[in-house]
């Protein structure tokens, strides 16, 4: 056996170390896991841009159709996609190795390191987000490259819409995080909540055509917000203030009871 | 009988450790419940730095209960615990960054490389050890690109102990490191635990194997049912499981007893038939067969016992440690 390097640190470490690098350390790993385990990249960035192939090939859905306000079937589904992408993401990508952590007792031996297990939560978020950020980026870019959609009205209302369904949507995948007690719990309540989130974003029936008390229920739910804030940017201009709220509700919400409820081990 | 570990004790480990050398666990009163249930009921003890310290006892005594709460993942319901002079919940940062922990069934994330893994947790230190140096001495050095799901059970403990470990530790906690590997792996990794103390580090073991704690161990804690039954070396509390060494044997000729009761190292003379029974310590069997020489006996069929910390156990507690043990 060689000998080990073991010089004893004769003074106590001073608090308030710099702890940047373990930080970036972390994040570096988990993006290595996000890539190496690519179910949750591919339903949240392959699905979506699969999907808008599809419609973009469809002869009709370039064609305006006045029940949809005159818009384009494609114009209609384009945010539908872009939320789907998103849905995927955090109803499977963000909670999935959080819980299978706490399973794993990955954040029980953090707990024994001078970093909080709350670091490692702090950094599947930083990934997750660049890949909901990439996955939003593609569907957008591909869709004026390849399908010669217009450039949205108001770019600006675009960023803020898409950045505040992320906040929501992240907000409710760590909820999911927080309450599901084992990885396979999290595939099970995924599937459940995702059926209904996506109803009202107008997946099989879009919200144009959904009956009026559908479409109030639709405009209240985090999922109809967001379809909402970002058709109205990519059609209209600067979305309203009404959409853009209930996401914020939505995201202060679900942060709050994913935090209340948390179990670290 | 064995005491707690005494005023008079403490006084005696304390007037026996070389200068400057302190405390590095103290735990005194701990108690610790879940509900009704007593997991951890008034334990006490003393780690002196450097010292290798074995908690033994059988699955569900509490051992793993104490652990957490002297390392502040639990809090204790009652007592006071100071390592290396800290409180591991008040000054917990400082604490972490000294005192290294391996937990038991701790797993990591399949597809991450064993590299990976260390040079993670390597950066969570400000003084940390040198990932090459701690994979060869772990025998891990060829795994290094392998994914932590392709380890095998003794490769995954390994790596476990190399992070709890990687901080350069001055004092490490390790729940039952050797569990589930293979004898060749549990001798490299009692190696590794004695180079590690050679350099100071003041190492807490908790484990099940008795070979383990009587190579290993300087002092042992028997803990059975949430409290301390025995604290001593593992030499001390295996003679007083049974009052030392028996030596059984056929003599040759008639001899009085009292040729054997006047050694020094004999205790008492007991016969059984043809047999004669010895009770003693020390080097019992030259001592015994020197006499009878001596005397123009001849000893045959001569059967040495000598009872080790398993018969400590069994003799506290009443229950056999090592079939309950391998279950875990």
């Amino acid at each position: 056996m060689n000998s080990l390097a073991w010089p004893r640190p004769r003074q106590l470490p001073l608090p308030g170390a710099p702890r940047g690098a373990a930080f970036g350390t972390i994040v570096l790993n988990e993006a290595r896991l996000a890539r190496r385990q690519p179910l949750p990249l591919i339903g949240s960035i392959g699905l979506p841009v699969v999907l808008m192939i599809i419609f973009g090939e469809i002869p009709s859905s370039g064609q305006v159709v006045s029940t949809l306000g005159g818009l384009t079937l494609f114009d209609v589904y384009l945010p539908i996609i872009m939320v789907l992408g998103l849905t995927m993401l955090t109803m499977l990508g963000l909670p999935g190795p959080l819980v299978s952590y706490r399973e794993l007792g990955v954040l029980r031996r953090l707990s024994t390191t001078p970093v909080p297990p709350s670091w490692l939560l702090a950094a599947q978020v930083v990934v997750q987000f660049c890949v909901a950020l990439a996955g939003l980026l593609i569907v957008n870019v591909t869709s004026i490259i390849a399908f010669g959609a217009a450039d949205p009205k108001s770019p600006a209302g675009l960023a803020l819409s898409s950045l505040l369904a992320i906040a929501g949507l992240f907000a409710l995948g760590l909820l999911v995080a927080a309450v599901a007690p084992t990885s396979g719990s999290v595939n099970a309540i995924g599937r459940l909540a995702i059926i209904p989130l996506l109803f009202f974003a107008g997946l099989w029936l879009p919200r144009a055509l959904m009956p009026a008390v559908l479409q109030d229920i639709s405009n209240y739910t985090p999922l109809g917000a967001a379809v909402e804030a970002i058709q109205d940017s990519m059609q209209t201009g600067f979305p309203p203030a009404r959409p853009l709220l209930v996401l914020v509700a939505y995201a202060v919400v679900f942060a709050f009871l994913a935090r209340r409820f948390f179990r670290w081990e | 009988m064995t005491t707690l570990e005494s005023t008079a004790a403490k006084t005696l480990v304390e007037a026996l450790a070389p200068a400057g050398r302190r405390p590095a666990v103290e735990v005194a009163h701990l108690r610790k419940a879940y509900g009704s249930l007593v997991a951890v009921d008034d334990v006490s003890f003393t780690v002196t730095e450097g010292e290798i310290f074995g908690i033994l006892g059988p699955n569900g005594a509490g051992k793993t209960t104490a652990i957490e709460c002297a390392i502040g993942l639990r809090r204790p319901d009652a007592g006071t615990i100071r390592l290396l002079g800290l409180d591991p919940h008040a000054d917990q940062e400082q604490v972490h960054e000294i005192v290294g922990v391996q937990l038991q069934s701790g797993a990591l994330p399949a597809k991450l490389r064993v590299g990976e893994i260390l040079e993670e947790y390597r950066s969570f230190y400000r003084d940390p050890a040198d990932i090459d140096e701690l994979l060869d001495v772990l025998g891990l050095s060829a795994k290094r690109g392998d994914y932590y799901r392709s380890l095998s059970g003794g490769q995954r403990q390994r790596l476990s102990v190399a992070l709890a470990l990687i901080g350069r530790p001055r004092l490490a906690f390790l729940d039952e490191m050797t569990t589930g590997l293979d004898p060749q792996a549990r001798r490299d990794t009692w190696e590794l635990i004695e180079q590690i103390r050679g350099r100071g580090v003041t190492i807490v073991l908790v484990t099940h194997f008795m070979e383990e704690a009587e190579r290993l161990c300087d002092r042992v804690a028997l803990i059975d049912r949430g409290r301390v039954v025995a604290l001593d070396t593992p030499a001390r509390l295996a003679a007083q499981a049974r009052g030392g060494k028996t030596v059984r044997f056929l003599p040759s000729g008639p001899f009085g007893d009292q040729l054997l009761t006047s050694l020094a190292e004999v205790t008492r003379v007991d016969r059984e038939g043809q047999h004669v029974v010895v009770t003693g310590t020390g080097e019992l069997v030259n001592a015994v067969i020197l006499a009878l020489h001596a005397a123009g006996v001849t000893a045959r069929d001569v059967q040495l016992d000598s009872s080790n910390l398993e018969d400590a156990f069994v003799k506290l507690t009443g229950k056999n440690l090592h079939s309950e043990g391998v279950a875990a």
